[in-house]
């Protein structure tokens, strides 16, 4: 096997050489035109039938509601592979997820130049017993996270162009804020909360970092001035690379010119 | 087409002595007098035939994106072409009438081609190879044999991508024959952004400077932004939020790239835009220690962290002069909306650069540290930039884009002749390489939205 392999190179090596001599004297014809197309395709083996390999679904018993992943593979030559139940045409190796209402057989049907085969796998689906009423709790709003109470209970404070000044819209909103936040981070004694400082896309990306962070800064000052705990607000400027809308117009730049809050992390 | 780009030496020189005369900036690149040259399409054989488009094309974008050539139409050639140095036949020997000329090196050199330089050549395939041989014929010479300004044989891959790189070896050494040292082989890295609104992703890439071979430099699935080359091309540095506030992160560019340890500062709230000093031991960026936000400098691995501003008026994006190392161009918000200043390395002796309208960005040194180029909204709407160079000492200015959408960040090829830039003017930005006159305008990319390009080594 070496010594073959080592002839081989010589012979190579030779050759290569040859060429290489050749090629500083030799011109190389124009080139010739391209090879005629082959007379007859080559004769094609004998077609086998396609095999299923896999089709599986799991979990194979489900409540209402939830759903299966079905798998399979087929192997060998097809030229279709369908799954009944509205799933139809596939490749010959996937998955899906579906959620059957009530228990189902999907088949899946392989065609090729050998044959048709098919292959089954059945979801069992039982009826959700009704739930439990939820325990009374004492607050209602105890259910709800720290991102829940965020998202619902604080306001963005706006801000003008260029500038990190927090002035008379942003003042009744980072007032209003500062109620709700000090209430949740009150019943979260953990939880640390985020001053996200934003920025329209004028300027450039670099300084609005900058005035993102000065946004943050001067947001969190005037809350920590109304009481809120300053140990527990953290600030990130993500400049303008995340603005909440794209258009070139004023609307849309006073919507991402903003103190943004989010649960800490 | 995309078109790769070159450098010469010779330009920055040109670009120096003539910037003096303002009205010439327009001619600073392409010159008085350049080579005229002809490049007629190489023929291949056998298996190489199916890469000479590809080759032929590389070829002629290379030559012509360089800046350093009038290239000649090649319908205005000669119907025979030579395929070697050999074939030229002494002008009465050369053809008989009828026949289209083109074996005399006088057809080439006469009307209608009127051509310099010509380049002749094939490729051929030898070991499954792609071997090109090619002449750079210089067409003062009366005798062909001694016509050979260059003759080469280059051997690469048999596909595309060895037919391109046997094109860029092939212009490289003719831009070498005439005092210029080609770019291919530098790079330019790049910020891709992908996602959604609401979880965007922003990684950095690197790529040749005519767009191929691009490279995913990190795989955070987070927000990395602002890279900046170190000198000598082994490093990258760059913004990113991946571990929650922007800090700096640094990648070594090698194959694969890797983190390498740079120590940010805690507590900092903005540690953002390193660049690295001429000698590429020292780090400049912007941080909030003390307030948003100063110039600061550190060792390369962030150790030994002074501050150089402490006007925490919003300085940004600090470059160190390439050329002395010894001053600092930077944008700041300190006289109201962001202008470009520029300032000793220890902070002393600031000025501000930019006349104080609109807004003004992303400066840029050219690598003889004379010229800046810049980002300016001046003539436009707030946010609405274009690419303008300045010469430092004397505040002039030339603007080199002129309102096709947004046109930003741009950076200086090694040679002092080309720039590349981002543009959004098809409706995303996109990385973009003009030369330094505002020709040659050449759009990289294409795939997702690509910014913030620096070019490096």
């Amino acid at each position: 096997m070496f010594s073959k392999r080592k002839i081989t190179f010589i012979c190579l090596a030779i050759s290569l050489a040859l060429i290489a001599e050749g090629c500083k004297k030799k011109v190389p014809a124009p080139p010739p035109p391209p090879p005629p197309a082959p007379a007859t395709a080559p004769a094609a083996a004998t077609p086998s039938a396609p095999v299923v390999a896999q089709f599986t679904a799991e979990p194979s018993t489900i409540q209402r509601g939830q759903s299966v992943t079905l798998r399979w593979e087929v192997s060998g030559e097809t030229s279709n592979v369908s799954i009944n139940n509205g799933i139809g045409t596939v490749r010959s190796t996937g998955s899906q997820q579906v959620t059957p209402t009530s228990s189902t057989t999907y088949t899946l049907t392989a065609t090729g130049p050998g044959g048709t085969i098919t292959s089954s796998a059945t979801v069992t689906v039982v009826t959700t017993p009704p739930p439990a009423p939820n325990p009374p709790s004492t607050t209602a709003a105890s259910h709800a996270t720290v991102e829940q109470r965020i998202s619902s209970e604080i306001q963005d404070a706006f801000f003008d162009y260029d500038k990190s000044e927090v002035n008379g819209g942003a003042r009744d909103a980072l007032t209003r804020d500062a109620a709700a936040l000090k209430a949740i981070l009150a019943e979260f004694p953990n939880a640390t909360i985020t001053v996200e400082g934003h920025c329209d896309e004028r300027g450039s990306a670099e300084y609005n970092i900058g005035l993102g962070d000065r946004r943050a800064s001067s947001a969190k000052d005037f809350l920590v001035s109304l009481g809120v705990p300053g140990d527990r607000l953290k600030t990130i400027s993500y400049g303008k690379e995340r603005p909440q809308c794209t258009e070139s117009s004023e609307s849309c730049w006073q919507k991402n010119r903003r103190a943004h809050f989010s649960p800490g992390q | 087409m995309k078109r790769i780009v070159w450098m010469t030496g010779a330009a920055a020189a040109t670009l120096a002595i003539l910037a003096a005369q303002q009205t010439d900036f327009n001619i600073i690149i392409k010159g008085g007098t350049i080579p005229t040259l002809a490049v007629p399409d190489f023929r291949g054989d056998g298996q190489s035939q199916s890469f000479m488009t590809v080759f032929n094309q590389t070829l002629w974008s290379d030559l012509d994106g360089s800046g350093n050539f009038k290239m000649l139409p090649k319908g205005s050639y000669p119907l025979n072409v030579p395929q070697q140095l050999s074939d030229f036949k002494p002008a009465q020997a050369a053809n008989r009438p009828g026949s289209g000329g083109g074996l005399a090196m006088s057809d080439w050199s006469s009307p209608p081609t009127q051509a310099n330089y010509v380049t002749v050549g094939y490729a051929a395939p030898q070991n499954n190879l792609f071997v090109v041989r090619g002449w750079l014929v210089d067409l003062s010479i009366p005798d062909p044999a001694n016509a050979g300004a260059l003759a080469k044989t280059y051997i690469e891959s048999m596909d595309e991508k060895g037919a391109r790189k046997a094109a860029h070896e092939f212009s490289c050494d003719i831009l070498q024959r005439f005092g210029a040292t080609c770019l291919f082989g530098s790079h330019i890295y790049f910020v891709r952004r992908s996602g959604t609104l609401k979880a965007p992703v922003a990684e950095i890439w690197s790529m040749d400077p005519d767009g191929k071979n691009q490279r995913q430099i990190t795989h955070y699935n987070a927000l990395s932004d602002f890279p900046a080359v170190s000198p000598d091309g082994s490093k990258v540095a760059f913004t990113s939020w991946v571990h929650g506030s922007p800090e700096i992160l640094v990648f070594s560019t090698g194959d694969p790239p890797r983190p390498i340890l740079f120590y940010n500062q805690r507590g900092a709230s903005v540690t953002a835009s390193p660049s690295f000093t001429p000698d590429g031991k020292q780090i400049v960026f912007q941080s909030s220690v003390g307030g948003c936000c100063g110039v600061y400098i550190a060792n390369a691995d962030g150790s030994g962290v002074h501050a150089i501003t402490t006007s925490r008026s919003n300085d940004a994006e600090p470059k160190v002069n390439p050329k002395t190392g010894a001053e600092v161009a930077f944008s700041s918000g300190r006289s109201g909306p962001e202008q470009l200043y520029r300032m000793n390395i220890d902070g002393t002796d600031v000025e501000r650069l930019t006349d104080g309208t609109g807004e003004a960005s992303n400066p840029s040194w050219h690598p003889d540290g004379q010229f800046l180029a810049y980002a300016w909204t001046r003539g436009y709407m707030a946010g609405a930039f274009n690419i303008f160079v300045m010469n430092v000492a004397r505040r002039d200015y030339i603007q080199l884009t002129h309102g096709e959408g947004k046109n930003e960040n741009p950076s200086w090829a090694p040679d002092g002749k080309h720039l590349v830039f981002m543009s959004d003017r098809t409706g995303r930005p996109q990385i973009w390489s003009m030369l330094a006159d505002g020709t040659q305008q050449q759009q990289l990319t294409s795939e997702g939205s690509n910014l913030h390009p620096v070019w490096g080594k």
